[in-house]
């Protein structure tokens, strides 16, 4: 640990403990929205661990969400809820795995094209499934898990997501996904097993987001596949971390934040345009800020800083 | 014997649809994710010269794809040149547009849910039955069908035959090279995004005319005519077309044996099988 990293212990800390606290404080409005930042956070951050060093963009987190979600609602009159939610990551992990091994290996705008409709894709076999085998479209999830339980517990995956996305930067995996990122071939030509390299970051990042849907499960009484595999949160997911900025593990943070809270208004006044103003969004972030809001906040400091050195000289 | 008939009718369409993204993508070198948003756009506008003025779909065809065509080459001069300007290599270049592209997408879908509304549409045009075979067909696939042959014989005579489809092969192979020799390239490569959106548009007024549609289907259409493309390779547009006919079958076979409601599944599975054992496509000779 670098002596900057021991100095940054105690603030996270602090951050985490008084985020921790908010459910003692309010269980209502801003329970509920803590919540959708809890979670767009965890599923933010992991999404950048794999596509901000190698800037493949998934568009599957929806899918990976969704099969979560699923799983515990499927399973939940069988088997003991902590259980689901270790077997989501698992399945998260082997969809992953395989999606991986099947586009990781080629160029990039396969993976992109693949991930794009692969919600869609699970969704219209779950939706056949429920539909030949049983006759209603969904299932309830009935259990007496409380949203303050959903957020401490999303808050706790947080935590181990910053933690390991903390510990493979300095890996020799965050390190060889770097080099990826910035040239492939060069990469390949250092001896780094480029495939297995990704194929190993899309798994962490597919699993922590198949754990984060079955995790929510219990906040819907009902799932069905439109609902669990709505698109919008592939997309919302991607729009924040690049809000945020993906050259930092802390970064998409700095996006989810104000994201969902603009979102939350939107989606209230505005209902029937929020497509729209998310396209919108969309294009201002990729013309005005490619950094995102870090990169932003970088530029500045960097610039007043030599600004104030030019005055000493 | 009707499931192959269907497909190939529905196969003559799809071809139409993945050839304008091929322009985009293998000539062009964007990725537009917006494809499927801009054939839903000619199919609305297909809907809305028939339902306001009674005008053939046939005949509105040829107000449809100008009109696309002028728009995507803004889309291209505006939007795109600025991404490709800025970009330092093709990989950013390529995350970029995606981006770019994935965002107009959005905005297509909600303006064109904001104009029409939500809710699903479709028209009767030419529905009478057929016979072909000793068995009927509606004569609105059959139309839809010839529409397409015409489209892909222009393109193909026009791309192998003229001067102007010279240049535009020419900076499909090389687009470094294809500037030494005199070639406008950047003109090209607007004129074969612009091209490719309005071969798009057309091919969605000729599906509307058998297919109901809605504002956010789209991008069913997108992942369609990537699925085709890359089965097909990248650069060769007779690939392309073999693919089309196969996509449209097997999704007609999937549709009329097992479920309607799996056609991308079906899809999707031959996305699959593709990747794992043809990455390069059907026809192709590298992979890009």
């Amino acid at each position: 640990m670098t002596k900057r990293e021991k100095r940054s212990i105690i603030p996270v800390f602090l951050i985490f403990a008084s985020a921790a606290l908010i459910p003692l404080v309010d269980t209502g409005y801003w329970l509920s929205i803590s919540i959708s930042v809890v979670m767009y956070t965890v599923l933010a951050t992991s999404w950048t661990l794999f596509s901000g060093p190698t800037h493949y963009i998934s568009l599957a987190t929806a899918a990976f969400f969704g099969i979560g979600m699923y799983t515990v609602a499927g399973g939940l009159e069988l088997l003991p809820f902590p259980f689901l939610v270790f077997l989501a990551g698992i399945i998260g992990a082997i969809l992953a795995a395989v999606i991986g091994l099947a586009t990781l290996r080629l160029s990039g705008v396969y993976f992109v094209i693949f991930t794009l409709g692969l919600a869609e894709f699970i969704r219209q076999i779950f939706t056949w499934v429920q539909t030949t085998m049983g006759t209603s479209s969904g299932l309830y999830v009935l259990t007496d898990i409380t949203e303050s339980i959903i957020f401490w517990e999303l808050l706790a995956l947080a935590m181990l997501v910053f933690g390991l996305g903390w510990w493979i930067g300095r890996s020799r995996l965050g390190f060889a996904l770097r080099i990826i990122g910035n040239d492939e071939i060069v990469a390949a030509h250092c001896g780094i097993n480029t495939a297995r390299a990704k194929i190993v970051l899309f798994i962490v990042s597919g699993s922590i987001a198949s754990v984060t849907g079955a995790l929510l499960s219990p906040r819907w009484t009902y799932v069905e596949p439109g609902i669990a595999f709505s698109p919008m949160i592939s997309f919302q997911v991607v729009i924040m971390a690049l809000l945020g900025g993906t050259h930092r593990l802390w970064g998409p943070l700095l996006g989810v934040i104000p994201f969902t809270l603009l979102w939350d208004v939107i989606s209230t006044f505005f209902p029937n345009q929020t497509t729209l103003l998310l396209g919108i969004s969309f294009l201002l972030i990729v013309y005005l800020i490619p950094n995102g809001i870090v990169g932003l906040v970088e530029k500045i400091y960097s610039n007043w800083i030599s600004g104030n050195r030019e005055q000493f000289n | 014997m009707d499931i192959v008939v269907i497909g190939l009718l529905l196969g003559g369409t799809y071809a139409l649809i993945a050839i304008g993204l091929q322009l985009q993508y293998g000539v062009a070198r964007i990725m537009n994710l917006a494809n499927g948003e801009l054939l839903v756009a000619g199919s609305f506008g297909a809907f809305w010269f028939f339902s306001s003025a009674q005008l053939s779909p046939l005949l509105s065809l040829f107000i449809v794809t100008p009109l696309a065509f002028v728009f995507n080459w803004l889309i291209y001069q505006y939007l795109i040149r600025p991404l490709v300007r800025r970009a330092k290599n093709r990989g950013q270049l390529e995350v970029d547009s995606i981006l770019a592209t994935f965002g107009l997408s959005f905005i297509f879908v909600g303006l064109m849910t904001a104009i029409f509304g939500g809710e699903y549409f479709s028209y009767s045009y030419l529905e009478q039955p057929f016979n072909l075979l000793n068995q009927s067909y509606g004569l609105n696939r059959i139309a839809a069908f010839l529409v397409s042959v015409v489209f892909c014989v222009a393109l193909y005579i026009w791309i192998n035959r003229t001067q102007t489809g010279l240049t535009l092969r020419a900076v499909a192979v090389a687009p470094e090279s294809a500037g030494l020799v005199g070639i406008n390239v950047p003109n090209t490569l607007a004129l074969a995004f612009a091209l490719g959106g309005a071969v798009t548009a057309a091919g969605g007024a000729s599906l509307s005319m058998f297919l109901t549609f809605d504002a956010s289907v789209g991008v069913i259409f997108t992942m369609k005519a990537l699925i085709i493309v890359i089965m097909g390779g990248v650069r060769a547009i007779n690939g392309v077309i073999i693919s089309a006919f196969i996509l449209g079958f097997v999704e007609t076979a999937v549709a009329t044996l097992i479920d309607p409601g799996l056609t991308l599944a079906a899809a999707y599975l031959l996305f699959i099988f593709i990747l794992l054992f043809k990455p390069q496509g059907l026809f192709g000779g590298h992979a890009s």
